[in-house]
């Protein structure tokens, strides 16, 4: 009764009661499709109050605050964040997690400028060009990334401890290769992406807006996209469904660095310097994880969005420039921005409701 | 075994180890298009093993798997195995956060996704077979039962022309279950193979034209079902092990493991004989107005009693309420409403710690999530109730004594283990189970509220864990609540409750039990049982036997 199926794929040939094959072809769902939706959008959109709440708040601390130019700011200061919490998202999104961006955040752009600059400054004395600078940078995102994924998937190590690890020597790296100098007079190619701006809009903020945007069409319309979600909510169901689950998870590790390297490219441009400090000394990590939280990434796997990633990255954004322009004391200015986080998290958790609550 | 020359699966002089243990040996086994195979064992008789094979999951040592008449694809090209065979897992591979049609189609499809496209073919396969479940629906939303189904679809999507399903029923409520059977005949008639992995062998007789009999790795059984009684597939499972088992607590134990339940000699158990000498003893367990409005079945105002040296069953549909009266009593639910009282005391709700103290031990219902600790050994886990009285005064625990407190209990459960230290994450279902048996009975406790104890559970085990309950309730003492929906477990039980919709809808107080009239009074149907017309596995098994040959 059921021939055997021509070699189409599997996903082409379903049985039927009949015997017959059902196909793709063209017909409406809308009213599913709405329904699909308003449950999805109610739940992305979760922090849009806290974000109302800040802004009204922001406003009547500072006259400057509901300008152009500082939302501008803002959004450069954020851009470099930004693109990191995709990275962690990703990697939060398939279960794991990966404590070592920070460091790559900070060794990627130094290796580069190292490699760049003439021996004068510190460099190596290679003076490569940028462009082939941001290629270096690029590499070594993927190389951590890749060691971190081998180690953790193939090697069955624990990835808080391997990241961990990996933090720590790459900050070390990061300082060795320079003996703890900074490396200033980047080349204008190099500085651009985080510098340079088109009218009123920094590129740093329409490209990370972009990566957002393209990470966030790739997880819901991806088969790889949605893979990420199988192998973080079920990996044992993910592979039993023919998922690669080790290649995947080993790509989001690379990915997650790349990302965290670029961000590391747009902070050095922003601030035109390459320090030490940069990555591991500011300790950004927690910005990372608490903005990837607070959007309703579970540390778990399986759950979030990039919706509710960059309400994060912006919520915390707007938290430090209204901190800034409300002339908090540098003395009390961690203590505060710490405690707001948190705040923010609690208030995320009661506002988002289950979009952002851990599951017991 | 087909009309086409070649079965639809085949597997001959299958081998697989496991360190020293040889798991499989030399298995040969076909089905044929549009056949619904049994395939019945004790637990470690390597079935999960088969499966894993059967399911492009893991590579064979020697023996090969043809797919209508060709070579197998290679192991880990998962999707074009799929295109023969399909596994439905005891352990649901569903992916709780996505929504149906993601699960239908994970890992498949084209690289860039079309949620309409896959919505829509997953509203058209549902609709093909008269499911009925939104495609956009979160997974974590579902019911097990719709969740099997998504599974079902799943398989039926990919084009598998044979569906393996293992222990399908066992997270099923009755009515459930039925409506499982149409779903595998409506299978068979349209030609797909089902491969079908079960502890119930009523089950296997009701829709299965053949079964095979695996034993210690060996397929020790392959014949038409109609050819055979349950008690040759039970002494076909069980092989010389049975015959072990001492016959001094006799005819009501093998009635728990299935022969003589409807129509077998009306023995009471040892402790339904005391119990009937002096009818009314103590009152260990009394139960008032019990109110919840639980998600596993909500409580409408239940009261009951057990008494000194009794068991009392508590029975009902799985949605009814049934795990809740066990749950709360046990402590580990709080409830909305009413009392509950161990000999005069009243307990404090939703206290598992308190409840315990107070003398209620509580076989839980899902013995891997509050069962045991995995990692820790056989001894541990055991005592783990006890560790108040086996510590020294400075608290401090010994090895030692530890593993002279669990012996006792773990030689009477009969608990194969490599020793006290041995982590319980290593040991069978069957055994696990018998952990958590041992670790209640470890604290004497005057109430047993045992949950579901034989769920998953072999046939041999079974027995020895119903017949550990009565005797722990003869000897000591203790009261015992089986609450189950396993209505064989109840032939232990001196009197029987039946709830419906979270209320005590009878009580049946003298056994032995009518299965036709508990499944009626599970039902809500008060009357006289008509046999005939009884659900599903109600008849004995040389009916059941005469059904499958007609």
């Amino acid at each position: 009764m059921i021939s055997r199926q021509a070699p189409q794929g599997p996903v082409e040939a379903a049985v039927t009661p009949g015997g017959k094959e059902t196909s793709w072809g063209p017909g409406g769902a809308v009213a599913s499709w709405v329904r699909g939706l308003n449950v999805n959008v109610l739940r992305e959109v979760a922090l849009l109050p806290v974000l109302i709440l800040l802004i009204v708040v922001g406003t009547v601390v500072s006259p400057a605050f509901l300008t152009v130019s500082n939302f501008a700011g803002i959004g450069e200061q954020s851009s470099a964040l930004g693109v990191v919490v995709v990275g962690e998202s990703l990697i939060l999104l398939i279960g794991g997690m990966d404590l070592s961006l920070e460091s790559t955040y900070g060794l990627a752009p130094m290796v580069a400028a190292w490699l760049i600059v003439p021996v004068a400054a510190y460099g190596a004395g290679t003076d490569l060009s940028p462009y082939l600078g941001i290629l270096v940078l690029l590499a070594v995102g993927a190389a951590v990334g890749l060691i971190n994924g081998l180690l953790i998937v193939k090697g069955r190590l624990n990835g808080f401890i391997v990241t961990l690890g990996m933090t720590i020597v790459l900050a070390g790296l990061q300082n060795g290769i320079v003996k703890a100098q900074s490396l200033f007079n980047l080349p204008t190619a190099f500085g651009y992406l985080g510098s340079a701006s088109i009218g009123q809009l920094p590129v740093s903020l329409i490209v990370a807006a972009v990566i957002f945007i393209l990470t966030g069409l790739f997880l819901r319309y991806h088969r790889a996209g949605r893979a990420i979600y199988a192998v973080g909510g079920n990996p044992a169901a993910a592979r039993a469904a023919g998922i690669k689950v080790e290649r995947v998870k080993i790509g989001v590790y690379v990915t997650g660095s790349v990302l965290a390297a670029i961000g590391g490219l747009m902070e050095a441009g922003r601030v035109s310097a390459v320090t030490g400090q940069q990555g591991y000394g500011e300790g950004i990590i927690f910005s990372v994880f608490a903005a990837a939280v607070i959007g309703g990434v579970s540390l778990k796997g399986g759950r979030g969005n990039m919706i509710g990633a960059a309400s994060g990255v912006i919520l915390l954004g707007i938290v430090g420039d209204i901190l800034d322009l409300a002339n908090v004391s540098n003395y009390w200015i961690e203590a505060i921005d710490g405690a707001v986080i948190l705040f923010a998290l609690v208030l995320a958790r009661i506002v988002g409701g289950e979009s952002t609550a851990e599951e017991r | 075994m087909t009309s086409s020359g070649h079965a639809l699966v085949e597997v001959a002089g299958i081998e697989k180890r496991f360190g020293t243990t040889r798991a499989l040996r030399g298995v040969d086994l076909s089905i044929g298009t549009g056949q619904c195979l049994g395939l019945v064992g004790r637990n470690g008789a390597g079935k999960s093993t088969l499966v894993s094979i059967l399911s492009g999951l893991s590579e064979p040592d020697a023996g090969t798997v043809r797919f209508g008449g060709e070579p197998a694809p290679r192991v880990g090209d998962i999707e074009r195995w799929r295109e023969w065979i399909a596994a439905v897992f005891q352990h649901s591979m569903i992916v709780p956060h996505l929504s149906v049609a993601e699960n239908v189609f994970l890992g498949g499809g084209p690289a860039l996704v079309s949620w309409r496209a896959m919505r829509r073919r997953t509203r058209g396969i549902m609709a093909d077979w008269g499911f009925d479940i939104a495609p956009e629906t979160p997974c974590r939303e579902l019911s097990v039962e719709q969740l099997q189904i998504v599974e079902i679809v799943r398989a039926l999507a990919r084009g598998a022309k044979c569906v393996l399903l293992d222990e399908p029923t066992a997270a099923l409520e009755r009515q459930a279950i039925l409506r499982l059977f149409d779903r595998v005949r409506q299978l068979t008639d349209a030609g797909v193979a089902v491969l079908y992995i079960s502890h119930h062998l009523e089950e296997v007789f009701e829709i299965c034209q053949n079964v095979a009999v695996l034993r210690d790795g060996e397929l020790v059984l392959a014949a038409p079902t109609a050819s055979l009684s349950k008690d040759d597939l039970v002494a076909a499972m069980v092989g010389g092990v049975r015959s072990a088992a001492p016959q001094a607590s006799g005819a009501e134990h093998r009635a728990a493991a299935g022969p003589a339940t409807a129509t077998g000699p009306a023995t009471a158990t040892a402790a339904g004989l005391e119990a009937e000498a002096a009818p009314r003893r103590e009152v260990v367990l009394a139960v008032d107005g019990l109110m919840s409005d639980s998600a596993r079945g909500r409580l409408s105002g239940v009261s009951l009693r057990v008494h000194a040296g009794e068991v009392v069953g508590v029975t009902g549909l799985l949605s009814a309420g049934v795990a809740t009266i066990g749950r709360v009593i046990a402590g580990a639910e709080a409830s909305t409403g009413g009392e509950v009282s161990l000999r005069g005391r009243r307990i404090p709700p939703g206290r598992r710690a308190a409840a315990q103290r107070a003398g209620i031990g509580y076989i839980p219902e899902d013995r891997r999530a509050e069962g045991f600790v995995a990692l820790l050994g056989v001894a541990e886990n055991t005592t783990m109730t006890i560790t108040r009285q086996l510590a020294n005064r400075f608290g401090l625990l010994r090895p030692r004594g530890r593993a002279a407190a669990a012996a006792p209990l773990t030689s009477r459960l009969s608990l194969v283990s490599s020793g006290p230290a041995q982590p319980v994450s290593e040991l069978s279902g069957g055994n696990q189970q018998k952990v958590t048996v041992a670790r209640t009975l470890a604290h004497h406790p005057s109430l047993i509220v045992a949950i579901t104890p034989t769920r998953g559970v072999d046939v041999a085990s079974k027995e020895l864990l119903l017949r550990s309950l009565a005797d722990v309730a003869a000897s000591s003492g203790a009261g015992v609540l089986l609450c189950t929906d396993e209505l064989s477990d109840l032939a232990i039980c001196d009197r029987v409750i039946a709830v419906v919709r979270g209320e005590v809808f009878t009580e049946f107080d003298r056994p032995p039990f009518d299965r036709d009239e508990l499944i009626l009074a599970t039902e809500g149907i008060a009357g006289t049982a008509d046999a005939a017309a009884a659900p599903y596995g109600a008849a004995g098994p040389e009916e059941t036997a005469r059904g499958a040959a007609q």
